[in-house]
């Protein structure tokens, strides 16, 4: 499809929150991403599950626009976030249409990623500060709120080096989460975790679905945690959704032969 | 030796001041140049990258003296005279900043790439990651090898003699040429040069280290 085919933005009547449209990402010859066309609603919670090189990951990357697109568009709340308007058409996006728009994009990776040389609280002030302009009294009441909610109010002072995996990881989702986004991004933040800390990260997730209206998009290898707090599952297999549907149906009658297969496989693996 | 003290080390300590300005200058030379070189080569335009590697190749590929003769008698041909204690200091800086400029650049592609990423989600600009959060911790790695540096930068400051600055090395070569004590004039200059080594550099160094890991978190 040509770009000037694609909306310039999308209708009122059909704005998903997020809208992936004929989105393509290949690395040279190899194609990773194929023709997705995904819609996340307002609110909605979608996981995103499938084995290694499925592409999952990459779907994150992309919308936090890491990753750049081959072909295709996506759209953040109607308006396109890999392209911008010119002269009445879409074209590529640059670094400051890029950088607008995906300040409504949260993320929290598998290595968490905060910076060594700031403490907690530090780490959740610095995107505030330098990218919102706030002053350095609402950084820090903001963060010092949120990181009560993730219970590490009383490690504020303390540098990454010194918390536990999961104690960064809640760091880590609190600091996204200072900058207000609209849309929260999980990359399998429970994978590089020890057994006994996941719970202490995953209740943080289980009440920000209860009690925020954000959009979240997470990809994850708990199968229990995935349908327990999901409105939809996801299936990428081999780049493409080979199937999607609501938890219950999906852990309890998949269609689609991949979908058992792998669900077999996971059990198994349990 | 203590006579030989005596009636030289009034001239023997002015040598060794000049070495230490000579020194001090010459590493604030150097720690801009390989900056701006390191950073030029990371850059994502040609011309910037293009300029600092003719830097880095030229200063690093040729001889710190003929740098150092070239600065002082073939520049005035071109029109640009620097007096000998600038065009000394200069030279010094500019080679070892080549040095460091690959220090930089690899220390800062050292920099774990989920710091960019995490850096780049809450929408830094390229200048406010490289400034908050890429240089700090890179300036943590870099550390070490530029202690390294620091001490040739030292002994690379003994050839300024050889443009007439008068240095430490310079004193000692006019004590022995008036006095023919060459082991007492060079063996003086030997230790003053290892003693500010010892002394000065490598002990500040590893507390500039310490207090960066304290600031990580990491003591």
């Amino acid at each position: 499809m040509e770009l000037s085919a694609y909306p310039l933005e999308l209708p009122p009547d059909d704005r998903p929150m997020v809208r992936f449209m004929n989105v393509t990402k290949s690395y040279g010859s190899l194609v990773v991403l194929d023709d997705l066309n995904l819609d996340i609603q307002r609110g909605e919670m979608v996981s995103v599950i499938g084995p290694s090189g499925s592409g999952k990951t990459t779907v994150l990357r992309m919308l936090m626009t890491l990753e750049s697109i081959n072909g295709g568009v996506i759209y953040i709340d109607g308006k396109p976030l890999t392209h911008m308007e010119r002269k009445g058409v879409l074209v590529p996006a640059d670094e400051a249409h890029l950088r607008r728009m995906r300040a409504s994009i949260g993320m929290c990776f598998q290595h968490f990623n905060l910076f060594p040389h700031m403490t907690a609280l530090q780490n959740c002030m610095e995107g505030p500060v330098q990218v919102l302009g706030l002053s350095k009294a609402e950084a820090r009441d903001r963060s010092e709120e949120l990181l009560k909610m993730v219970g590490m109010i009383d490690k504020k002072d303390q540098h990454p080096s010194r918390l536990s995996g999961g104690q960064q990881q809640r760091v880590a989702i609190a600091r996204a989460l200072a900058m207000r986004p609209r849309i929260m991004l999980f990359d399998e933040v429970t994978s590089a975790l020890d057994p006994e800390v996941i719970g202490e990260v995953t209740e943080v997730i289980r009440r920000l679905v209860a009690e925020h209206d954000l959009t979240m998009l997470m990809v994850t290898h708990q199968m229990g945690f995935a349908r327990d707090i999901s409105d939809r599952i996801c299936f990428f297999y081999k780049g493409k959704i080979e199937e999607q549907a609501a938890p219950e149906q999906f852990f309890t009658n998949p269609q689609r032969e991949r979908t058992q297969q792998f669900l077999r496989a996971v059990k198994d693996a349990d | 030796m203590w006579d030989f003290l005596q009636t030289y080390g009034g001239r023997i300590a002015e040598g060794t001041a000049v070495t230490g300005a000579q020194f001090g200058l010459a590493t604030a030379v150097a720690l801009l140049a390989a900056l701006a070189a390191g950073l030029g080569r990371l850059s994502d335009h040609w011309p910037v990258r293009a300029a600092a590697t003719t830097y880095v190749e030229i200063f690093r590929g040729t001889s710190l003296l003929v740098q150092l003769y070239w600065i002082f008698y073939v520049l005035p041909l071109f029109g640009i005279s620097l007096p000998k204690f600038t065009a000394g200091f200069l030279s010094v800086g500019l080679n070892v900043g080549a040095y460091g400029a690959e220090i930089v650049r690899g220390s800062i592609l050292s920099v774990p790439r989920g710091q960019w990423e995490a850096a780049y989600a809450l929408s830094m600009s390229p200048l406010k990651r490289m400034r908050r959060i890429i240089l700090p911790q890179a300036f943590v790695l870099m550390l070490p090898p530029w202690g390294n540096l620091l001490i040739e930068l030292l002994k690379g400051t003994a050839l300024v003699a050889l443009i007439g600055v008068a240095d430490l090395m310079f004193v000692a070569k006019q004590i022995n040429g008036s006095t023919f004590l060459s082991a007492e004039a060079f063996g003086t200059a030997l230790v003053i040069y290892y003693l500010l080594a010892r002394v000065l550099i490598t002990p500040a160094m590893r507390r500039l280290e310490r207090s960066m890991a304290r600031r990580l978190g990491r003591a």
